[in-house]
């Protein structure tokens, strides 16, 4: 009974947080009854995590950006063309992978700050700035194009990015043996962070959890993070999609919460004037954040173009609503200074998981986004809800 | 027996789980200016936020009596129709809008959605004069000064044919003599019948106008003083607020020598190409190790704009002029140099530019020292926590843990949470703008108690501040500015009220 009142408050507490998961939760098991199971085999779900990931990064981009308080419309297009750039330079120019990569990042990179240096130096509102790239990079995207059309690629390092998958080691009764392995290393570092984690808390006397509803959250989450590995490693094992997500989720969840950096963001964008005052180079932190936003452009670009094996004239259109979508969905807050890269990418994976089930039910593309709106609508106002309930 | 304009009866009013409120009676005649006083978190904008209508009828316990009616306000239109107007501490004025717009705002004099101006402008003109403003009704607030602003919410109030007025801290943001032409403005409204209910920190301006005044203290009515009875002064009400004797707010520290100069400038002139004009004309001034250096002046004389060209001239203005740190020239072009070079910057606002509100304390603490507790830009939590633990001891915020968002404590603590930013950066000069603004007389003698530590251990303090009496007990030596200039230069000894007014005021 006492475990029963705890795991109540503690779910009414962090009702927000918990709220997203359970949404997505609802979701899956609800299009997994309706799909007599379909949409949970295994080969569903590893679709399902290959096409979420080129929006999923640009979600945890955007995500800062919307944390600072500003906007980055030109993103899509932005992936778009840099694809199309890596075509053009794995195809027509002759370069290898492992060199066009870092340039098409660098020149990612190169974009998001011009951007950062038109909001932050010469002060034009994020949205003005950034719909000017939209138009730039769309029109740039098409004259990429113009002479060739869609442009097929057909190395097969780079299309691996997108459809590929981690090598299996060995295959045991039909289960890849080292996506297993990453998926167990992910629980022994997931337990081992919690445990730590808790024993500081408890060092400093504060307020923790009950040990029963500790190991349960244990248990719990290491059950999923083990069932979806599991689900992943008995089809083909976990993509090369799947491996860059988490590790821009690792890395970027690592940077907001555990570093200088991070914390300046935030800072700047609960309160730029005290932010500035407290000695926080604010222009610097608004041109790394749009400098790392047009890193994961380019990469959303090579993982659409790679997935697509080709870059074509209209690629990367709406992905920049699609990616603020989710990063709403995620529960970043348009005030500023509120907002986790864990947010955005469940809101990234809700957003592809509706769309996934609806095709799999064989929804009509009219209904899917009036629904896919429908989520949005609500997430955000169970957002203000919950938000106006703590105040 | 008087006529009562306003009861309010067994007011109870909890915010999940926490009583703001028990069983508060609050009774006001018709006629009188009555205050409402009581340190932070006491309850008095609770009470009048009820009172208007901000918290609806049915989200408190008790009853409303106005005008001999039981009242149930739903919305704040519902008490503005019963002509119960309420003007806050924060000004709702729309700077790039006119005088008579503003007046207006709401309640816009409009034939079938169509605005008069004419009409309007005219109404304006004779709201202008009742509340003794000589304005252009056509000038945008944006170009007044906050004394006239306050007189144009007041104007706006009796637009709206106001029987009670209440007004929340009105002169804390006003300078000596603004404050004074209020006061007596709300006399004047007195003798036209309206009633009004004034809360204040400021304790002279309670005994110089009040009739009556409530006490609240931690949400209960403590008692009510009759001005007639010979009541209301200043010990009985500190008593009744804090519930204790207070013998002395200005602690005293050991007298004793000061070192070498830590900080000098000299022909230092900042010009504000925002503005077209100069902000400081041709600053001389100093401070020496472990001395608190107070700048006295009104309000807009430059004192704030002062502190920020010497604090990273975080308003980019031109300046001309030296500053040495320790003897050496340096230049600084941004806050992040000049805490580097040993100087901090406590805000005057801080709710607007000092604080992380949806932060906890722990990161707001650390937020101006990150480096001193990070190592390769990754943060030490462990050091963080210990940090602000220590903080919270030492200098004693008031909160259930360092982990409590700043935005939910009170005035004195959130100052307490902005002061132990700037300690954990180790400052050699500490520039405290307004340190006790808005804050309780027992916060108010804590604060003063660490910068006397501070001074203790080595530190400089320049501290500017618009109450005479904290200058004048905290200060070793004042400078008294006025127009961007320093008018005059006073010891401890020689400084009293009057002197620093006649500067103030060249």
């Amino acid at each position: 009974m006492k475990l029963l009142n705890e795991a109540k408050h503690l779910i009414k507490d962090n009702i927000r947080d918990y709220g997203m998961y359970i949404a997505l939760l609802v979701i899956m098991v609800t299009f997994t009854i309706l799909t007599d199971g379909l949409f949970m085999s295994s080969r569903n779900i590893s679709n399902l995590l290959d096409s979420a990931g080129y929006i999923a990064v640009l979600a945890v981009g955007v995500m800062l950006v919307i944390v600072i308080r500003h906007i980055d419309l030109s993103i899509g297009f932005l992936a778009g063309f840099l694809g199309a750039i890596a075509a053009i330079l794995l195809m027509q120019v002759g370069m290898p992978v492992y060199i066009v990569i870092p340039i098409i990042l660098v020149l990612g990179i190169a974009a998001g700050s011009i951007t950062g240096i038109l909001v932050a130096k010469v002060g034009i509102p994020a949205f003005v700035a950034t719909l000017a790239g939209w138009l730039i990079y769309r029109g740039a995207i098409l004259l990429a194009t113009e002479k060739t059309g869609t442009i097929i690629i057909d190395d097969d390092m780079f299309n691996a990015i997108g459809n590929g998958y981690i090598p299996s080691l060995m295959v045991v009764g039909g289960v890849h043996l080292l996506s297993l392995l990453v998926g167990a290393l992910a629980i022994v570092f997931y337990i081992y962070s919690m445990i730590k984690n808790r024993r500081n808390k408890i060092k400093y006397n504060f307020e923790v959890v009950s040990k029963e509803i500790f190991i349960l959250q244990l248990v719990f989450v290491s059950a999923i993070i083990g069932y979806i590995t599991w689900v992943l490693a008995s089809y083909n094992g976990l993509s090369w999609t799947v491996i860059i997500m988490l590790l821009v989720v690792f890395i970027y969840h690592f940077i907001t919460t555990k570093t200088v950096l991070g914390r300046h963001i935030y800072a700047v964008g609960s309160n730029p004037e005290a932010a500035h005052l407290s000695g926080i180079n604010v222009s610097k932190i608004t041109l790394l954040v749009f400098g790392s936003m047009g890193m994961l452009s380019a990469l959303s670009g090579i993982l659409y173009t790679s997935r697509l094996q080709s870059a074509t004239t209209t690629a990367g259109t709406l992905f920049e609503l699609d990616a603020i979508a989710a990063a709403f969905v995620g529960g970043v807050s348009a005030a500023g200074g509120v907002g986790k890269v864990t947010g955005a990418i469940i809101g990234a994976l809700v957003m592809a998981t509706l769309t996934n089930g609806m095709n799999l039910m064989g929804v009509g593309i009219a209904p899917q986004y009036i629904i896919r709106g429908g989520v949005l609508a609500l997430a955000v106002i169970f957002d203000v809800y919950t938000r106006k309930q703590r105040a | 027996m008087s006529e009562y304009i306003l009861e309010m009866k067994q007011i109870t009013k909890e915010f999940t789980g926490v009583k703001a409120l028990s069983g508060v009676n609050f009774k006001v005649e018709k006629g009188e200016i009555h205050c409402l006083v009581g340190e932070n978190g006491a309850g008095k904008s609770t009470l009048m936020k009820i009172l208007s209508g901000v918290y609806p009828y049915g989200t408190y316990e008790g009853d409303i009596v106005f005008n001999g009616e039981v009242q149930r306000f739903n919305k704040i239109n519902d008490s503005v129709e019963a002509g119960i107007v309420i003007i806050y501490q924060e000004l709702a004025l729309f700077p790039d809008l006119p005088v008579y717009e503003n007046i207006f705002i709401g309640n816009e004099v409009n034939h079938g959605g169509v605005l008069d101006f004419n009409q309007t402008i005219v109404e304006s003109k004779r709201l202008l004069e009742k509340v003794n403003l000589k304005v252009n009704p056509e000038t945008l607030i944006k170009d007044l000064g906050v004394g006239k602003q306050q007189l144009i919410e007041i104007a706006k109030a009796l637009s709206k044919d106001v029987k009670l007025l209440i007004l929340d801290e009105p002169t804390a943001a006003l300078n000596e003599d603004d404050s004074e032409n209020l006061l007596s403005l709300l006399r004047e409204l007195k003798k036209q019948g309206i009633t009004c209910i004034m809360i204040s920190h400021k304790l002279k301006e309670v005994i110089s106008i009040a009739d009556k005044a409530t006490v609240i203290r931690d949400g209960e009515t403590i008692c009510t003083l009759d001005a007639a009875k010979g009541e209301i002064n200043e010990n009985t009400i500190i008593k009744n607020m804090v519930g204790r004797e207070i013998e002395d707010i200005y602690p005293k520290r050991a007298k004793k020598d000061f070192g070498d100069n830590v900080l000098e400038l000299s022909n230092w002139t900042a010009y504000d190409p925002q503005l077209g004009r100069n902000v400081s004309k041709n600053v001389n001034l100093h401070v020496r190790k472990g001395e608190i250096v107070g700048i006295a002046g009104l309000m807009g004389s430059g004192r704030t704009e002062l502190a920020l060209s010497i604090f990273g001239n975080s308003k980019s203005y031109k300046i001309q002029g030296d500053l040495y740190v320790e003897g050496r020239p340096v230049l600084l072009r941004h806050t992040e140099q000049a805490i580097k070079a040993g100087i901090a910057y406590v805000t005057e606002d801080r709710k607007g530019d000092g604080l992380f509100l949806l932060q906890d304390i722990k990161n707001n603490i650390s937020a101006a020292n990150l480096k001193g507790i990070s190592a390769n830009g990754v943060i030490n939590e462990n050091e963080e926590i210990k940090v602000a633990d220590h903080y919270k001891t030492s200098i004693g915020i008031k909160a259930s843990s360092i982990q409590q968002v700043v935005g939910n404590l009170s005035g004195g603590n959130q100052q307490k949470v902005s002061l132990s930013k700037w300690l954990f950066v180790g400052p050699k000069l500490l520039i405290l703008d307004e340190p006790t603004r808005g804050i309780d007389v027992g916060a108010k003698f804590e604060i003063y108690s660490v910068m006397n530590e501070l001074i203790a251990q080595g530190m400089s303090i320049i501290m500017i501040s618009s109450e005479l009496g904290e200058v004048l007990g905290m200060s070793d030596r004042i400078y008294v500015m006025a127009e961007g200039e320093i008018k005059g230069e006073l010891s401890a000894a020689e400084a009293d009220q009057e002197k620093i007014m006649q500067l103030a005021t060249q």
